[in-house]
Order: structure tokens, then sequence, then C-alpha cells
């Protein structure tokens, strides 16, 4: 199985990890990720007002570059994957605002692409039972914290990876590399990632980042699994505040879930980039005998 | 040739200020067939009944065309007249020249009226030469009545009938008869108790001479029209016989196998023979078969040991009776949203995270906490609870856009229960809006938030979730504006009222009618608000959509008073608009059996003297037909004709032009 994979601009960035981890399991679990070979930025962010065409342009030329290359596009980071598949939508339901926006970046599509996430495609096409069969290394005794944040999940209506109050994809994963899944309150509350670049914003920003890391801690998450490198870079930021401000609070690693997964498969540690983590795994992992 | 008779009504300045009727009376007196037209300010008045009356004695007339207002409003009276004056009421016909003509014209010079004022009654003319005379259908009724649901609406329906001198068959799905309305603690506004008022009604059904009770059993078939329906009771096996139980309760009180109470929402256990509450009526156990060892495995037996009168069957199996009844009252009830369609509030995962129904028994002096209330989790009193209302009511996303209509007022309750019983306590309640429409409920609803100290937060709850063992309720104050987080120790969710379970399937086998939400429809939302499009078939309580206790009793009279009603003739007359099939050209491919709304065309099979089948055809029964002419346009063989209504009416009525 070949999918046509959008990395998106974190992934060949800050989120490297997150990619070579990726790729790397997948040829693991029998399908291969061939990434396009042109694309540009998603523009990381849907526009909610319906007469915004010029933010769907960004979205719709990589979804129009993928369709040359196959009937479905998947994604890694939830940000892409929350824009190219809302965007998808309005293509292929609204005729007018598709007429524009195609006319514009001139192409002629037509929202007839499949948009899935790499979560999507382990339990739909691979089958959790197989990753658990794949597994060399049960990652036994970790309590990994799954954490979903807001992209992947909603709109329901628009996504519907998964029931957006109370999802288990991420636990059902976890659970089949062996983990002990933590499903924490506040695991599909935002980290405030979106408002961490405008100006006055940070006291939200720690307060909203802070509920997270607070429900999980409290919850027994030893380590945080995310699929978004935003929230990934948020959390390991907002635990230096915490660390600062609350006396006893202990940081966790906050990792991708690919990284977990590359983990329970085999891969050494710094192939999986575990090395590069501002709140390093590998002790915990240590302790944990994996 | 046709002496047909035109009057032309000018509604006082209704119909005459566009119209100039004495122009339409002079040209229809020229078309042949027409010996007599008038103009008249008021036909509808008594006068201008006498006028027709009249009319059609001096002219020998023998048929009449009233042009005035839609049908709806006056064929009946029309008819009427023509009846006494000696011509079928079915040669009388109405012409509309006012909705469908004055009403939407404008024109004071009265051309434009006139001339269609003119086509119409033309055309009406025209048709009514075709009419043939009918006859009303007359249909013998079955003087018994079938109520479905022994609930608080079923149990007022059935004794009312009772108390007319009817017999009713009162049939319940579960155990004992009580529905809903016994599982409550107090009743708004008045905080009577719910079991006080109730139970004596019960008890009452359960004696009345005229009243036969089949409780543990459902409705499995229904064939029939009108006055003549033939319906088929599944009786579940009970494994306990009803003629020699004596209600003791010895078995009860043996058995040592216990299951979660279905009364007690899970609140509280049963034993695997059980009667829901003490006050059962009847007051006889049934055995839950799939979890009683002895009818499983063959192991144990103790219920039929402790049983003095012998009344323990293992070896009892379902029984199907027969009834033969004229009406039918479905009043079936509602259930509420369960607490797992809310993954916000915890997916039913959060113990103390209940309905108001599981409220309603912890409050209830004979629910599993003997009244105090006491959160599930581990029995402590809670020293503050969260109510949520519209829990899914008003919610699209939750697939229920209406208001459920009872919550704001059984939530107000609640709080003073809550507060009555816990006097420390905090009750917080988010609303949307408060809708305390009815007779002392705005004043229940104040006396809640003022004197009885519930602190009403105008906003909705995004999530409710565990932490260190209270249950945290996050939510916004829209009045304040304010984001707020209350730490709790019990969250009540007033959950959305909705139809029960498989109410689809049970309306499919009566061939009524249902919404979006599976609550059954009534003829109309006004005027017929008890009768459902099936003649015969009626509807009471919260099976047609949320209401409280008063209004339920009130549809369950009402609906006593329509079967009362209907059985107080021997006969019933209806309407002879029925379809029929010319059986010559039926090709038998039952599109029409299919298109049929009302199940009223059956396969025909005809036979010859050696009892072989010669040919199959359809044919419509008169009872069930309610002349909607579905079939006739479905029929391609143009088979089927619709009496009153017929082909040859609508050609000649076109042909006009």
């Amino acid at each position: 199985m070949k999918l046509t994979y959008y990395p998106g601009c974190t992934l060949n960035t800050v989120a490297k990890q997150f990619d070579a981890s990726a790729k790397k399991s997948a040829l693991e679990l029998g399908f291969e990720m061939d990434e396009l070979s042109e694309w540009n930025c998603c523009g990381a962010s849907f526009p909610l007002t319906p007469d915004n065409i010029m933010g769907l342009s960004a979205p719709t030329k990589v979804l129009a570059q993928a369709r040359k290359a196959g009937d479905t596009v998947m994604t890694l980071c939830s940000v892409c994957y929350n824009v190219l598949k809302r965007t998808n939508k309005v293509i292929r339901d609204d005729t007018d605002r598709r007429d524009v926006v195609c006319g514009f970046i001139e192409e002629d599509y037509d929202g007839s692409i499949d948009v899935l996430h790499f979560l999507e495609v382990l339990r739909d096409r691979v089958g959790f039972e197989k990753v658990k069969e794949a597994v060399k290394r049960p990652l036994e005794g970790l309590k990994a914290g799954a954490y979903y944040g807001c992209m992947l999940l909603r709109p329901f209506e628009d996504m519907g990876i998964d029931n957006c109050e109370d999802p288990t994809i991420f636990e059902d994963l976890l659970k089949a590399l062996g983990c002990e899944p933590v499903g924490f309150p506040n695991k599909i509350e935002c980290c405030g990632s979106h408002l961490a670049l405008g100006k006055d914003n940070e006291e939200i920003v720690t307060k909203l980042s802070g509920n997270v890391m607070q429900s999980a801690a409290g919850s027994g998450a030893e380590l945080i699994v995310t699929s978004c490198p935003l929230c990934q870079y948020n959390l390991d930021g907002a635990q230096e505040k915490l660390e600062a401000s609350m006396p006893g609070y202990r940081p966790v690693p906050i990792v991708y879930f690919t990284q977990i997964l590359g983990l329970s498969l085999g891969q050494s540690e710094t192939e999986l980039g575990l090395d590069t983590s501002r709140w390093d795994a590998r002790p915990l992992l240590k302790e944990k005998g994996i | 040739m046709a002496r047909i008779g035109v009057f032309i009504c000018q509604c006082g300045k209704n119909i005459e200020s566009t119209v100039d009727t004495k122009k339409v009376a002079d040209e229809m007196a020229e078309l042949p067939g027409v010996v007599y037209s008038c103009n008249y300010r008021f036909m509808c008045s008594a006068p201008g009944q006498e006028d027709v009356k009249k009319a059609i004695k001096k002219h020998k007339l023998d048929g009449v065309v009233v042009a005035a207002c839609s049908p709806h409003m006056h064929e009946k009276t029309f008819r009427r007249a023509c009846e006494a004056a000696g011509v079928n009421p079915y040669k009388c016909e109405m012409a509309n020249i006012r909705e469908q003509c004055s009403w939407v014209h404008h024109d004071t010079t009265k051309k434009a009226g006139t001339a269609k004022s003119i086509d119409i009654t033309r055309m009406t003319i025209e048709r009514l030469k075709k009419n043939k005379p009918l006859k009303k259908i007359s249909i013998p009724v079955n003087k018994r009545a079938l109520v479905i649901g022994g609930g608080i609406a079923g149990i007022q329906a059935a004794l009312d009938i009772a108390e007319g001198g009817r017999e009713v068959i009162l049939v319940e799905r579960e155990p004992s008869i009580g529905g809903n309305m016994a599982r409550l603690s107090e009743t708004f506004p008045t905080m009577d108790c719910s079991q006080c008022i109730l139970t004596p009604k019960m008890v009452e059904a359960e004696l009345h001479d005229n009243i036969k009770l089949y409780t543990w059993s459902e409705v499995e078939k229904v064939d029939g029209y009108i006055g003549n329906f033939t319906v088929q009771i599944r009786k579940k096996a009970r494994y306990v016989d009803e003629e020699l139980c004596t209600g003791c309760g010895d078995c009860l009180v043996k058995c040592p196998f216990k299951a979660p109470s279905e009364f007690e929402m899970g609140l509280a256990t049963r034993k695997v023979i059980y009667t829901p509450f003490p006050q059962a009526v009847p007051n006889i156990p049934v055995i839950d078969a799939a979890r009683c060892p002895k009818i499983q495995k063959g192991k144990c037996g103790i219920c039929e040991k402790v049983c003095g009168p012998g009344a323990i069957d293992y070896e009892q199996t379902d029984q199907i009776v027969t009834e033969e009844v004229g009406a039918i009252v479905v009043a079936t009830g509602y259930q509420v949203m369960p607490t797992a369609r809310f993954g916000e509030y915890g997916a039913g995962k959060i113990k103390d995270v209940i309905t108001g129904l599981h409220f309603e028994r912890l409050a209830s002096s004979a629910g599993p906490t003997g009244g105090e209330i006491r959160r599930p989790s581990d029995d402590k009193v809670p020293d503050s609870v969260v109510f949520i209302q519209c829990s899914g009511s008003r919610d699209e996303a939750k697939g229920v856009a209406y208001c459920s209509k009872i919550c704001c007022m059984y939530t107000a309750k609640h709080t003073m229960l809550y507060k009555h019983k816990v006097p420390d306590g905090q009750a917080y309640v988010f609303y949307m809006d408060i809708r305390a429409g009815g007779k002392r409920y705005e004043e229940f609803t104040r006396r809640a938030i003022e004197k009885e100290g519930a602190m009403y937060l105008r906003g909705r709850v995004s999530r409710v979730y565990e932490r260190d063992g209270k249950v945290i309720v996050q939510g916004a104050d829209t009045l304040s504006g304010d984001q707020i987080e209350i730490e709790a120790e019990m969250v009540v969710l007033a959950s959305a009222v909705v139809s029960r379970t498989g109410a689809d399937q049970l309306a499919q086998k009566l061939g009524i009618s249902y919404d979006r939400y599976k609550f059954f429809n009534e003829y109309h939302p006004k005027l017929k608000p008890v009768e459902t499009v099936t003649g015969g078939i009626f509807l009471a309580g919260t099976c047609m959509g949320p209401m409280d206790i008063p209004d339920a009793v009130s549809m369950g009279s009402a609906v006593a008073g329509k079967v009362l009603g209907l059985f107080s003739a021997e006969e019933m007359a209806r309407e002879p608009i029925t379809a029929s099939v010319n059986t010559m050209i039926c090709n038998a491919c039952w599109d029409c059996v299919v298109a049929c709304p009302y199940t009223a065309i059956e396969k025909e099979e005809v036979r010859n003297k050696k009892g072989e089948i010669v040919r199959v055809n359809a044919k419509v029964n008169d009872g069930l037909c309610q002349g909607c002419g579905v079939c006739v346009a479905a029929c391609r063989s143009k088979a089927i004709d619709l009496a009153g209504y017929t082909d040859e009416q609508v050609y000649a009525a076109i042909s006009v032009f």
C-alpha cells in the first residue's frame, strides 16, 4: 500500500522526529508514505468567514496537487488535517466557492479526494490488531496520557474521525502498543497554541496549557502523547513556566504518537529523536525497563 | 337533462368586493342543465339555506352547486340542507370562489374576479353532472377498547372508558402498570406525592369490572379497521400462575439472586423473581428468565419450594391471545435520553452524573435511599448538586431540536426537594431559558430561586469530569460573562424526553404516522389533537410529545370521550369517498398495495367452484380506505377510481375550457 503524504511545514522543520518516526513505522506496518513532490503550506488556519476565499486557496492547491497523485492524501499534523479536510468539504459541496478558488489558483479540482490522518490509517486500513501483532517491544507499565487537543476532532460534522466529546482512538492505539493509556479530563481541551503568537496572550496560554498538563499529571500520566506539533511545542514551553511557578510540579515528556509507535516497533531512541525533546523521555523509559 | 340549481354567495363583502355575483349567477343561468340560479348575501345563514331547500322543491332540482367558500368550511352545511330537501348530499358541490378567487384578487373593477368565478363555477357544474348519488357507509362497531400502555395517560383513558360502561383491554409491557409516574417522588407545582395520587388509580384500574388487565404483555399484531380491530397480544411468560399467586411475597424474600432493578434505574437491585415496586399492580411477581439459574440451568428452584399456593411454573411459555376491539388508544409514554449520550458530561461513566428520573428515585421515600439524597458512587450526602437543564433538549447536535417542556419545572422541584432534605446543601442550575408556562408554574420556579436558595446560572455547561472525588462542572454564566467552574458532589442532567425505543415499530403495526423523533402524529395539531389519521386509533400522553402529568391526564380523558362517542351508536356512518378496483382491468401489479398509506388494499383471490384460483386482483377495504387517492395515481392500468372524485368527474371539469 502506497499513500500520498502531505507533511506540512512543521514536519520538515521543528517536528522532523514526527515525520521520520512515522515514515519508518509505516514501512514496518506494510505501507509506504509517498511524499508529494511539490507542496506548499496549508495556511494553518481554516477561514471561518465564508467570504474569505483567499484562505482556501493554499489548502486547495495542496489538495489539487494530491489529487493528481491519487484519491487519498494522508497527513500527520492535526492542524494540516483539520485545514485540508474542512477545505476539501467546502470545495466538494459549495460549487460557487469552488469556482472562484479553483479559478484563482488555476487548478481543476472538485473535492474528490479523501483526506486521512495517519491515526485513521492505522485504525481503519492497517487495524490496531495488526499493529499489536507487529509490536516487538511492548511498552508495559508506561502510563501514557492521550492528548487530542482540539484540531483533530472538531468540528465533529467535518472531521468525524472519532466522537469529539469522548474519543478513544488514541487510547485504543496506546493499548495496542502495550501502554497503559490515561484518558484525562482535559484531553480534548485546547492548549492555547493558537494564541501563542499573539501579543499579551501569555497569561491565557499559560493558563490553558497549564490546565491540560495539570489535568494529565493529576490523572497519573507519566508522558503525553500528541499528534499536533503546535500542542507539542506549546506544552513543552508551558511546563517550563509551571515548573517555575508551581512548587513540586514535575515536567513530563511530550512526544508524538509515532515516536511511541516506533519505540514499540523496535526503533532506537536516537532514530526516533527522543534525545531532541526538551523534557527527555529516556530516563522514564529506562526506569520502566523499556 | 340535469336540473341544477346554482347559488352564488356574496359572503358579505368577502366575495362581492371583487366578484360581481349577480353577473356570475346570470351567466350560469344560461348553461345547459342549469334551471335556477341566484346570488345572496350569506348563503350559509339560515335564510340562505332555506332558499336552497325552497329552490330544490320549487324547481325540482337534482343537483346543487354553491359557489362560496372552501368546502372545508361549509360543504357539510349545504349537503345537509340538500339531504333535508330530498337531494342526495353527494349531488351537492361547492365551487370555491372565496379563498381561491376573491381573496387573492384585488381588482375592484371586479373584472378578473368575476371571470375567474365564472370559470370555477362552470367547472363545478360540469363536474356535478357526472356525480353519482353516494350512500354513507355504515360499519358495525365493536364496543370494546384497547389501551396500549399503562402509564397515567393510559390508566386515565381506561378508567374513563370503563366508567362510561364499555369494556377496556389495558396492555402494559412491564410487570406492573404505573409507568414513569410511579417513579416520581413529588409532583410540581403542588408537591404532592406522586405514588399517593397514582396508586389509587392503579388499584381502581385493577379492580374495575370493565377493565381487563394484561401486564408483562405486548401488542403483537393489529388487523382490521375502525370499529373492527383484531389484536394479537403476546402475554410474556411470567413463570408465575396469575390465578394461583396470592402476592404474599415469600418468593421475593427467599430468592438468593439479585439483578439491577429497572424500576430503580439501576440505583438498586431487585431479586430475580420480583415485582418492580411494592405497590405493583397486579401484585404478582415475574421471573427474570435470563438470570434465573433454575430456568437457565435447572439449578435452584427455591421460589417453587417456598410458594404456598404452588403458583411457580418454570414451564410457562409466551401465550398469544386474540382480542376483538372497536377502538385503540395508544399511550406508550416516553423515556429519557441516557447519560451515555453525553460524552461531554462523562458519557455515563461518572457514577455521580445521573438523570432527573434517577434523582426522582433518590428523593422518593420508597426509593433505594429511603428518600435521602445520597450520591450513587459512595452514598455520601452531596453538599452541592449541579442541575443541567436542556441536556439534549433544544440541541440539534444531540438530534433533539424540541423543548422537553417538563424539565424547567421538575428541576425547580428537584432543587426544592434537595434543599428540604439537605438544608445546608447548595443547588446550582444551569439553564438556557426558564419556560414555566402553566397554572402556578412561574410562581413555583420563582419560589425555587427566591425563597429556596437555588442558584440559577444562565448558560451552558461545556464539560463535566471527575477530580479527587468531586464532579467538576465547567460552564459559562452568560449574564456576567464569566467562565464558571463548580466543584460539585453530584450532577443531575435534565435529560431530553425522547420517544420509547420501538415506538416506530408499534406505529408500523398500527398504521399510524410518527415524526422524525418517533413521536406519534396527531391528526391535527389544534383541532384533532387526540386522533390519528387512521380511523379508530387515538393517542394519549407523552407518546406524541413531551408533556406534564395534567396534560397527559387531560388527553387520557379526552380520548375516552372520543372512544365513548364512537361507541355511542350501533353502527357508524362514514364518508363514502373510498376507492374501488375495476377487477376486470386490474393486472395485479400490487403497486397500489405498496402505495396505500393505510394498508387498505388487499390481494384478493378469486376461485372457481372447484376452489382453484382463477384470478388475483386488488381489493379495497372500505373500512380502512381514507379516500386519499394515492392508489388511483399509482395504478398504471387505471383500474382504480375514487368515489366522488372519479376520472370522469375530473375530465368533465377540465373540459369546460
